[in-house]
């Protein structure tokens, strides 16, 4: 049956509120000063290598996201791969079962908009809060470059950071309906918020021990060929390539390590006439991330599309 | 029909193998107060979202105000105020913002909402409070200001689902009032309960809900002489004498039963207060007390549905 009207009706007021609602909540307070710390550390230390490092680098600015500095373990990216999820979850956990709980959504719903606009109003205020938020990290980031490095990045280090800076938006918001998915399947926020962090877990910790435990299962005993070799590599691969995190780590690479000339399994032979060390230029990185990046951004959207089914059935009584 | 807000007719919801809601038909008319009753799990609260198009129907039409609430659920919302049972606002915000959300919803310009809001505010005697969180709003403001979002919508059809349950007296007698101030202004307004005296008092009209269908429907008088019989019951209080012999053989008595107490219960096809009177004191009783019962809907639910149990 066709309903009249569109589907789009009272997004505005929808998206307006969500995102005013996110930014003055203390929840957002306390995620940007979690941020703040979690990146602030990496980056700190990545500068005070940096600075002990004499040498010319083309590439002086990604650096400070990738290199893993001697005092912490762990690279600005990596750190973002782990908080840029929880940022997320701690934005979409509780988006729609709150209305349920506090009762507004049979108020909201009796207002002229279809349940479309009040999803995706509150998935785009979501993208949105968490799209500022990463905007101000990486303006604090390029802003501490240009104090404590003394010089200014070049423009292709700009582009490649702000695709860095996409790439990041678009992995939250994977995270972001994830999230959002189990606040329409689950009425209790906390229930909702553990299976949401309990995924979070999943695809960090467990995911690459299941996909090697996988790999090893459909292995052969014995390898034969080179291209029996190159299979087994590439299904694991793929495999591991079901994670988002695992997708925005090799994008991360590829934008910001202009060196990255492939992401997947290469062969000695197919390297040959390379020179080693030799930066790709931005469309060429570009094109070697697109299938990352597009994989990101279809995962985000069909999550969505299944909160979505999910919700049009939901019962609105309490 | 022009003068019907809502028609709906053969109207169904099923959930897996129970009908919720069996094929009803219901017409509201315009300007009217009409109640919804019955115990909970009848079907009245299925029957108001299938009205907004909050629930999908299971077949059956329903017509509000000329619209399908299920092809166009826009049309309908932007008319119809609803007041769910036991409604929510965001607490964090005021009440104005609360509003002023909603009128965004609702696309009213900004300018014009300022004013209405006031206006309906002020009609529910909440404009003193309208710049405090409505975490501080008691349960009886809570379902004020959702009159309030009515007002300020200029619904022409109000839909209340138990408007005044978990009220204390008080809060109940001013909800009431706001709910005839809205008739007052011409809406019709569509609410369920199970407070019975007081929605006696406000609906000019009532459906009685069993397990999905309308057991009966009409005025309280009608839905009275429907279940309990036609005639004047009257409670007759006298001391002295034995009054269900003393009321032998009176013209037009059906039925003299005692209420306990002293008191007793006549039923008589038309008035028959003075020769009750006149006989009683003949015989050398003292009258204590001679009323006309007007019947109350009360009886009317008690009797039917103990009717209904015993058929059972």
């Amino acid at each position: 049956m066709q309903r009249e009207g569109s589907p789009f009706t009272g997004l505005g007021p929808v998206f307006i509120k969500e995102l005013s609602d996110h930014l003055t909540s203390i929840r957002m307070l306390v995620l940007t000063l979690f941020v703040i710390v979690f990146g602030a550390f990496p980056v700190a230390s990545s500068l005070q290598t940096l600075r002990t490092v004499v040498g010319a680098d083309a590439y002086l600015y990604l650096r400070i996201f990738t290199i893993e500095p001697e005092q912490v373990p762990i690279s600005f990216i990596t750190a973002l791969n782990f908080i840029i999820p929880l940022m997320a979850i701690g934005l979409g956990f509780d988006s729609v079962n709150s209305e349920f709980n506090r009762r507004t959504l049979s108020r909201v719903l009796s207002q002229p908009i279809y349940r479309d606009a009040l999803l995706l109003g509150k998935f785009l205020g979501g993208l949105m809060t968490l799209a500022v938020g990463l905007l101000a990290l990486w303006l604090i980031v390029f802003g501490a470059g240009l104090l404590l490095l003394g010089i200014p990045p070049r423009g292709v280090e700009v582009a490649r950071a702000f695709g860095f800076l996409l790439v990041a938006i678009a992995y939250g918001g994977v995270w972001l309906s994830i999230s959002m998915l189990f606040s329409v399947i689950f009425r209790s926020t906390a229930t909702s918020a553990l299976c949401a962090l309990g995924m979070w877990l999943f695809f960090f910790i467990l995911w690459p021990m299941i996909a090697n435990a996988i790999v090893l299962g459909f292995a052969p005993r014995e390898i034969t060929s080179v291209d029996q070799y190159v299979g087994i590599q590439e299904f694991a691969i793929a495999i591991q390539r079901l994670s988002p995190g695992t997708l925005f780590s090799e994008a991360l690479l590829g934008l910001l390590n202009p060196e990255t000339r492939t992401l997947g399994f290469m062969l000695p032979t197919q390297m040959r006439g390379a020179i080693p060390n030799a930066p790709l230029p931005l469309d060429q990185s570009l094109l070697l991330i697109w299938p990352q990046v597009t994989g990101l951004i279809a995962g985000m959207i069909v999550v969505f599309a299944a909160a979505y089914v999910v919700f049009q059935r939901e019962e609105v009584r309490a | 029909m022009a003068d019907n807000v809502i028609e709906a007719r053969g109207l169904l919801k099923v959930y897996g193998a129970t009908r919720a809601v069996d094929a009803i038909d219901i017409d509201i008319r315009r300007g009217e107060i009409f109640g919804l009753l019955g115990p909970n799990g009848a079907g009245k609260t299925t029957t108001i979202l299938m009205m907004l198009g909050l629930t999908e129907t299971s077949g059956g039409k329903v017509s509000v105000l000329g619209f399908d609430p299920v092809r166009q659920p826009l049309q309908v919302k932007r008319r119809v105020g609803y007041l769910p049972d036991a409604v929510g606002f965001y607490d964090h915000m005021t009440a104005r913002e609360n509003l002023t959300y909603t009128a965004r919803l609702l696309a009213i310009p900004r300018r014009e909402a300022t004013g209405r809001i006031m206006e309906a505010m002020k009609s529910v005697a909440l404009d003193d409070v309208i710049d405090k969180r409505v975490s501080t709003y008691s349960r009886g403001m809570r379902q004020r200001l959702g009159i309030a979002e009515i007002v300020m919508k200029r619904a022409e059809v109000a839909i209340l689902d138990e408007p005044t349950s978990g009220l204390d007296p008080h809060a109940t007698f001013e909800l009431l009032e706001m709910i005839r101030g809205l008739k007052r202004a011409g809406v019709a307004v569509l609410l369920s309960s199970h407070l019975l005296d007081r929605v006696q008092s406000v609906c000019d009209r009532v459906a009685l809900f069993n397990k999905g269908k309308i057991a009966l429907m009409g005025t309280v008088v009608e839905l009275a002489n429907q279940v309990l019989g036609a005639g004047h019951p009257l409670l007759v209080e006298a001391s002295g004498i034995d009054v269900a012999t003393a009321l032998r053989g009176i013209e037009g008595v059906q039925q003299v039963v005692s209420a306990g107490e002293g008191g007793w219960r006549v039923v008589a096809d038309r008035d028959v207060r003075a020769t009750v009177a006149q006989r009683i004191v003949s015989s050398g009783g003292a009258l204590t007390k001679l009323s006309d019962l007007q019947p109350s809907l009360e009886e009317v639910y008690t009797h039917y549905f103990e009717g209904e149990r015993r058929a059972a």
